[in-house]
C-alpha cells in the first residue's frame, strides 16, 4: 500500500456505516473462520504465509502439507492445494510431491510435535537429503492439539498436563533446539528462528518466509524456518502474558536470529 | 519369438520391477529389506536412462508416506516391502485408503510374527485381506503365483488402483519374488487417465485440490465410508479372479493361492495318477475373494482342503464362501518351510478319509 491510498483510502458502506479501507486481507486467505484460539501465533503464522504467497504471485504454484496438531486445518484457511500428512509425516509427504513436481513450490508447516517427536527421523532425512522445500517449524513448546501435554520443546521447568511439577530434565529430557540440530547438516540452505509477538518480530517472520520460497527455484536444499510461538489455552495465560512469556522465557532458550544462511554467490544466483 | 515381445530369465523381484518401468511408473520409494531388496537395487541401477524416479527411504514409515505425496502429485506411484516393513506402513495405508490414492504397493512375505525369518510364508493374509491399518477400508489384493503374474499384475495393479483411486496390494512371497523364471514382457500401449484431483497447483481454471483423511463431523466422515463401501461393493462386482484347475469332474477340492496354488496344482496331478478326482481353485484376488464360485462348487465337491503356508486364515473366508455345505479343512506348514507335493497329497488322502 502506497502513501497516496492512506491519504485516499477507499470507502466501504456496510448498512449505515461507512469505514475507510486501510488494510485488506490476502487473497489468499479463505473466508473460513479460523478455529485457534484468540492470540495464538498460528493465525499470525497463516496470514503471513498467505501475504507472501499473494505478494509472489504464486498462489497457483504452491502445495502445502499440513501437519496432525492444532493447524491440521490449515487446508481450510489458505486458498491453495493442500496435502493433509499423518502425524511427523509431513516432511516425507512433501519429498514425494516434490519430488514429482520439482517446478512448484512446496512447504510443510509442522508444529513441535508432529516435526520434533513423532517425526524426527523424517525431518532429519528430509533436511539431509537436501529436499527443495520450506520447512515451517512452529514452536509452540507444547502439544496444543491434545491440550498442553509436554512437547520435546517444552521448557526446563515447564509445567504441562504431562509434567504437572515442571519438566524434570534429568527424567524427561532435555528441550530440545531443532534449528541448531538440523542447521549443520549439509542439505540445510537456510536455517532461521524467528517469533511471531511483536509488529516487528511478525515483519521479520513474513522476510524469512519469502526466502524460503525464493530459495526453492535454486535447487540447494532445506529453507527451515522455526517461529517460535504461543499456546495461550494451554499456558493458561492470556494472549498478552503468552507473548511476554515468549519474550522473556521461550526467546532465552531458543534465541532469535538466522543460524545458516546462504552465500553472497548463492544469492548472486538468485539473481 | 514375435516382435513385440521380450523373453528373459528374472528373479520375480526383478520382473516385477522391470513391468513397474514399462508400465509408466513415475516413482518409486522402498527401504531394503529380505527378500525383496532387488526391486530397489534393480530400479537404481535402471534409473540413469530410463525415465522415472527410485528413492531409498529412511524407512519404510517415510517410504509410504513418500507414496502418499507423490500419489496425491498425480504421479504413478509405488512401493514394495516385506512383512515387517509392510506392518510399518499400515497408518500410510490407511491414510492412502481414506484419501483414495491410486497406487501399487507390494509385499514379498516372508515368516514371522515379530523378525521372524526371511524364508517365504502366506502369514500375513489376514493383514492384507483384513485391514491391516485402522478404519473401515479395503485393498484390492492380488496374489502372484509365478514370476510372469509379478510382472502383469504390476500393469493390472496399476490400471487397477487408477480406475478406483485405490492402493492396489500385490501379495507375494519370497519365494516367488526370488526364484528364476521365463517371463514375457509384451508391448503394451500405456494408459495413464487424467486425475483432476491432484494437487499440482490450484490453477486459475479449476477449483483447488486437497488430500485429506481428516472427517470430523460424524455425519461427513460416515458419508465417506458409505462412499468408500459403494466403491467396495462395486470392485466386489467386478474384480473378482481366479483360477479353476480340473474342477469340472472334481470330487474334492483343493484351494490355494500363489505358492501354495502352485504345489496344489502338483497335488491334483499326483491325486488323479491315484486315482482321485481333484480340483483346485485358486483365488487370484484375495479381495475380493472368489466366494461365488467357491459356493457353487460346494455342490459338486465332497471335502475342500485349503493349503496355505501359514497357521490357516484364508480358510475362515472359504468356509464363509462355503457357508457349511461341506467339510473344509486346512493344512499348512509355517516358519518357512514349504512343504513337497507329496507331503500334501499324503494329507490330503487323510483329509478325504474323513469324510
Ligand atoms: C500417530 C498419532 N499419534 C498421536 C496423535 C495425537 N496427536 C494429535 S496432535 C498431537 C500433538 C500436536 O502437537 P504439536 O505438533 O506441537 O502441534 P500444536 O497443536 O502444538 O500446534 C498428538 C500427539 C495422532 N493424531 N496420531
Ligand atoms: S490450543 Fe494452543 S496452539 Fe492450539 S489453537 Fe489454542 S492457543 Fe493455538
Ligand atoms: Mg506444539
Amino acid at each position: 500500500m502506497d502513501n497516496k491510498e492512506l491519504v485516499t483510502p477507499q470507502c466501504i458502506v456496510e448498512g449505515d456505516e461507512t469505514y475507510d479501507l486501510v488494510f485488506e486481507k490476502s487473497h489468499v486467505m479463505t473466508d473460513t473462520r479460523l478455529h485457534y484460539c484468540p492470540g495464538c501465533g498460528h493465525s499470525v503464522a497463516h496470514q503471513v504465509l498467505a501475504e507472501v504467497i499473494q505478494e509472489m504471485g504464486i498462489q497457483d504454484s504452491v502445495i502445502g502439507v499440513a501437519p496432525v496438531g492444532c493447524s491440521v486445518f490449515a487446508y481450510d484457511y489458505l486458498h491453495i492445494d493442500w496435502q493433509e500428512a499423518a502425524h511427523g509425516r509431513a516432511t516425507a509427504v512433501a519429498t514425494g510431491i516434490k519430488r514429482c513436481l520439482p517446478d512448484k513450490y512446496v512447504f510443510t508447516y509442522q508444529g513441535d510435535g508432529d516435526l520434533a517427536a513423532i517425526g524426527t527421523g523424517e525431518t532429519i532425512h528430509c533436511v539431509n537429503r537436501g529436499e527443495n522445500i520450506m520447512i515451517l517449524f512452529i514452536n509452540n513448546g507444547v502439544y496444543g492439539m491434545t491440550s498442553g501435554q509436554m512437547a520435546p520443546t517444552s521448557l526446563e521447568g515447564m509445567k504441562t498436563t504431562t509434567s504437572p511439577y515442571g519438566r524434570d530434565v534429568h527424567m524427561m529430557g532435555y528441550p530440545i533446539k531443532v534449528s541448531e540440530l538440523i542447521a549443520p547438516l549439509p542439505g540445510a540452505f537456510y536455517v532461521t528462528r524467528q517469533t511471531v509477538h511483536t509488529p516487528n518480530a511478525v515483519r521479520k517472520t513474513k522476510k524469512a518466509i519469502e526466502n524460503g520460497f525464493k530459495y526453492q527455484k535454486l535447487g540447494k536444499g532445506v529453507s527451515f524456518i522455526e517461529i517460535v510461538s504461543n499456546c495461550p489455552s494451554n499456558w493458561k495465560m492470556t494472549p498478552i502474558q503468552s507473548n511476554q512469556f515468549i519474550e522473556n522465557e521461550m526467546l532465552k532458550y531458543y534465541p532469535v536470529g538466522d543460524i545458516k544462511v546462504p552465500s553472497k554467490e548463492d544469492l548472486k544466483e538468485l539473481k | 519369438m514375435e516382435q513385440n515381445e521380450d523373453i528373459r530369465l528374472m528373479k520375480g523381484n526383478e520382473a516385477m520391477a522391470e513391468a513397474a518401468i514399462q508400465a509408466g511408473m513415475d516413482a518409486y520409494f522402498g527401504y531394503p529389506i529380505t527378500p525383496q531388496s532387488e526391486v530397489l537395487e534393480y530400479l537404481t541401477r535402471e534409473m540413469p536412462n530410463r525415465n522415472f524416479l527410485a528413492l531409498q527411504a529412511e524407512s519404510e514409515v517415510a517410504s509410504i508416506n513418500m507414496v502418499y505425496g507423490a500419489a496425491g502429485a498425480g504421479a504413478r506411484v509405488m512401493t514394495s516391502s516385506s512383512s515387517p516393513g509392510w506392518s510399518l506402513m499400515q497408518e500410510g495405508v490407511s491414510y492412502i485408503a481414506s484419501a483414495q490414492l491410486p497406487c501399487l504397493l507390494v509385499n514379498v512375505n516372508r515368516g514371522g510374527p515379530g523378525l521372524g525369518t526371511i524364508q517365504p510364508s502366506q502369514g500375513d493374509y489376514f493383514q492384507a485381506t483384513k485391514g491391516g491399518g485402522h478404519g473401515d477400508y479395503r485393498l484390492l489384493v492380488l496374489a502372484p503365483n509365478s514370476v510372469q503374474e509379478m510382472a502383469d499384475f504390476v500393469f493390472l495393479g496399476f490400471e487397477l488402483a487408477d480406475k478406483y483411486r485405490n492402493p492396489v496390494l500385490m501379495l507375494s512371497d519370497g519365494a516367488i519374488g526370488q526364484m528364476m523364471e521365463k517371463v514375457v514382457f509384451h508391448k503394451r500401449e500405456i494408459n495413464k487417465i487424467p486425475k483432476p484431483w491432484a494437487t499440482t497447483g490450484k490453477t486459475p481454471d479449476r477449483e483447488r485440490s486437497i488430500i485429506t483423511s481428516l472427517f470430523i463431523q460424524p455425519e461427513k466422515m460416515e458419508k465417506v465410508n458409505l462412499e468408500l463401501l459403494k466403491k467396495y461393493d462395486e470392485i466386489e462386482k467386478n474384480e473378482v479372479r481366479y483360477e479353476e484347475i480340473m474342477t469340472d469332474d472334481a470330487d474334492y477340492l483343493l484351494v490355494a493361492y500363489g505358492l501354495s496354488a502352485r504345489i496344489s496344482h502338483k497335488v491334483v496331478l499326483l491325486a488323479r495318477e491315484r486315482g482321485l478326482k481333484v480340483g483346485l481353485l485358486r483365488p487370484i484376488t484375495l479381495w475380493p475373494f472368489p466366494a461365488g464360485v467357491l459356493n457353487k462348487l460346494a455342490d459338486k465337491v465332497k471335502g475342500m482342503l485349503v493349503v496355505e503356508l501359514n497357521a490357516g486364515q484364508m480358510i475362515e473366508d472359504v468356509k464363509l464362501a462355503v457357508n457349511g455345505k461341506v467339510k473344509v479343512e486346512h493344512y499348512g506348514r509355517m516358519g518357512g518351510i514349504i512343504p513337497s507335493p507329496e507331503d500334501v497329497e499324503e494329507n490330503f488322502e487323510k483329509f478325504i478319509k474323513t469324510l
